[in-house]
């Protein structure tokens, strides 16, 4: 009889199941995986280290490309780090637009995940459907941004601009007739909040139809049913937040618990799984957008009613109006000082922590009075997820890997840095 | 955390560690205590055993060097005769006389039962810096730790595993030190007549735009940290 050896195999880093650049080395007996080492760093940056040669200011740009699928919940940690040091809280107004802007980008993020989990499992209409609502979003993105994704749209203080009078259009061209374009230009004749409150009405409905593709599919559920199960005890152990906490029982949400901005004045609920399996993170998540709708209609309720400053006046922090500076002296001074040096921020250190759609994203900042951070450093959520892969998908077959990646919500940007 | 109740973890913290606890310090809401590097096994096994405290979850462990904490670029309080220099300083020259903790493992913690965060930090003074590993404790530790190695060089003893994470295969030195210099020591391109990638030494060198300055001329005063959630 000939000696049976445990075969090797490398997964990844070019295969797109492995979202993006993981490489996975599974060592197998026969389809059945007895570990996993994942090999990451990728797409390593250096974010960290090239954040303390920069200003404080100039890094914000760095977060949107670390978890390049929510961008502004990157940025909402870190202007938050800087904020708590500089012991400074933005406007009303501000906050409730980060709030709004944040579920944004969880519907961005979970439509990508959906999409892309869906995709690696069989599932391919899935992928179109979820694309179609996440153009929606990111054209909210670029109309108070200019950039479908990396926005920079939070800066210590307040965000950089109020929301615009009007929703940009699309415009005539010769691949699209008329009929089409007053279509898509339908939802976009008001205001940007008028914008997003025709999506908050449409998008309930969306999630319907993507739960009518899933969530009662024989296939689906085989391919995600007792697949990857963890206890809420372990879950806490591995470092497990977000979803991959709720989805094992626990209801733990930093948007509930260590409210941040206006999240105390929201109404939302925090589903929880039972099984905390594959699927019941994914029913986690289905239902995470659902609240995450009900959030962004209570927030354009509140900023349809209440105007007023969206950036501290205080110009030592904030850039004073182009206007200003035209025939303002001082104005002149402030805008030149900021954009060159920066501002200096006391010493001392802060963990802030936000609920990302992938979990906890917290940045922990060190200072020592100078213009640059001394020590910036990211807790990315997907980093301990995937650290605990190895846990996950031993015993379990080759195809069940990519189930488990794709119910892991990874992103290579954060978790490499 | 408010101040009352960082009073009170400080004072239950104190009964329960000794004198393994150096220091406490409750600043801008948060509170890190500065722990014995020999007693850390002691620590945290305690940190997260004890039902009053109940630290399970690891939220972050990170490496942090202190080699130019606090020095600038330029000098701001007096002017300078000399002229202004270009900024570039690596720190390598003060590498070998730096003396006390240079290097820092940080942890920060979180109680999901009392809804509690705390940083907890150990100073190490020799180089290569060493403390024993948390896997045991928290098995999420086991990848920040590579981490930790990997970027500082931080040596922890009883790791199962203790391999390089982020950096490429047969990479040389610890990048997130002070004194290595940002843009590193070797660059890779694609030799097209060895047919393969090779690495050579980098052929940029760092400008730096905005020189690092630490002001303290009162252009910020130090604003109690209160929410502003009174205003709406």
């Amino acid at each position: 009889m000939p000696e049976i050896r445990n075969m090797t195999l490398n997964f990844g880093p070019q295969h797109p199941a492995a979202h993006g650049v993981l490489r996975l080395v599974l060592e197998m007996d026969g389809e059945t995986i007895t570990r996993a080492d994942p090999h990451i760093g990728l797409l390593h940056r250096g974010t960290e280290k090239l954040a303390e040669y920069k200003p404080f200011n100039q890094s914000i740009g760095y977060m949107d490309r670390l978890d390049y699928v929510s961008m502004m919940c990157n940025e909402h940690a870190y202007v938050m780090a800087i904020e708590k040091l500089l012991g400074i809280a933005p406007p009303i107004r501000a906050q409730y637009i980060r709030v709004l802007f944040d579920e944004i980008t969880r519907i961005l993020n979970h439509l990508m995940w959906l999409g892309a989990h869906g995709l690696d499992i069989g599932a391919m209409t899935m992928f179109l459907y979820c694309f179609r609502e996440r153009e929606d979003l990111m054209d909210a993105y670029e109309a108070v941004s200019g950039a479908r994704m990396h926005a920079t749209y939070y800066r210590p203080g307040g965000v950089y601009r109020d929301l615009p009078e009007q929703m940009p259009q699309y415009q005539t061209s010769r691949w699209r007739n008329d009929a089409d374009l007053k279509k898509l230009n339908e939802a976009r004749q008001g205001s940007l909040l008028d914008f997003l409150e025709d999506f908050c009405v449409r998008f309930p409905a969306c999630v319907d139809e993507y739960e009518t593709l899933l969530t009662e599919n024989r296939i689906w559920k085989q391919r995600t049913v007792d697949i990857g199960i963890v206890t809420p005890e372990r879950a806490v152990a591995l470092g497990f937040t977000g979803p991959m906490l709720r989805g094992s029982g626990l209801a733990w949400d930093l948007r509930k618990k260590q409210p941040y901005d206006v999240y105390d004045r929201m109404d939302f609920d925090i589903p929880v799984g039972v099984n905390g399996d594959c699927y019941d993170r994914y029913l986690v998540r289905v239902e995470e957008m659902r609240q995450s709708a009900r959030i962004m209609k209570q927030c354009i309720d509140w900023l349809r009613v209440n105007p007023g400053p969206v950036m501290l006046d205080d110009h030592k922090l904030t850039p004073p109006k182009r206007g200003d500076m035209k025939g303002d002296m001082e104005s002149l001074i402030h805008h030149f000082k900021l954009f060159t040096e920066g501002y200096c921020v006391p010493a001392g250190e802060v963990y802030a922590a936000v609920e990302h759609p992938k979990g906890e994203f917290g940045i922990w900042l060190v200072s020592d009075g100078a213009n640059k951070p001394y020590r910036m450093k990211a807790r990315a959520p997907g980093f301990a997820h995937l650290s605990a892969m190895n846990e996950l998908v031993s015993g379990h077959m080759l195809a069940d890997v990519v189930a488990v990646i794709g119910t892991l919500d990874i992103v290579f940007g954060e978790i490499d840095r | 955390m408010t101040e009352d109740k960082a009073q009170a973890l400080v004072s239950s913290l104190r009964e329960k560690l000794g004198a393994s606890l150096l220091d406490a310090k409750f600043d801008r809401g948060e509170l890190t205590i500065t722990v014995e590097p020999a007693a850390i096994l002691k620590v945290c096994t305690t940190l997260r055993d004890d039902p009053k405290l109940a630290f399970r979850q690891l939220s972050d462990l990170s490496g942090i060097d202190y080699l130019s904490y606090g020095k600038a670029d330029w000098q701001t309080h007096d002017a300078t005769s000399s002229g202004f220099s270009r900024a570039v300083s690596t720190f390598a020259e003060i590498a070998d006389t730096f003396e006390g903790g240079r290097f820092g493992v940080v942890y920060q913690l979180m109680s999901i039962v009392h809804n509690v965060r705390l940083r907890v930090k150990a100073l190490l003074g020799e180089d290569p810096p060493r403390i024993a590993s948390v896997t045991e404790i928290w098995p999420v530790a086991d990848w920040y730790e590579r981490e930790a190695f990997d970027l500082y060089g931080i040596l922890f003893e009883g790791h199962p595993d203790l391999r390089r994470i982020l950096t490429d295969y047969g990479f040389i030195g610890h990048p997130f030190r002070k004194d290595f210099p940002l843009e590193g020591y070797v660059e890779v391109r694609y030799d097209p007549e060895k047919k393969r990638v090779v690495y050579q030494p980098v052929s940029i060198e760092n400008r730096i735009l905005v020189p690092r300055v630490i002001r303290d001329d009162g252009r910020l005063p130090p604003k109690p940290a209160a929410s502003d959630k009174t205003n709406a």
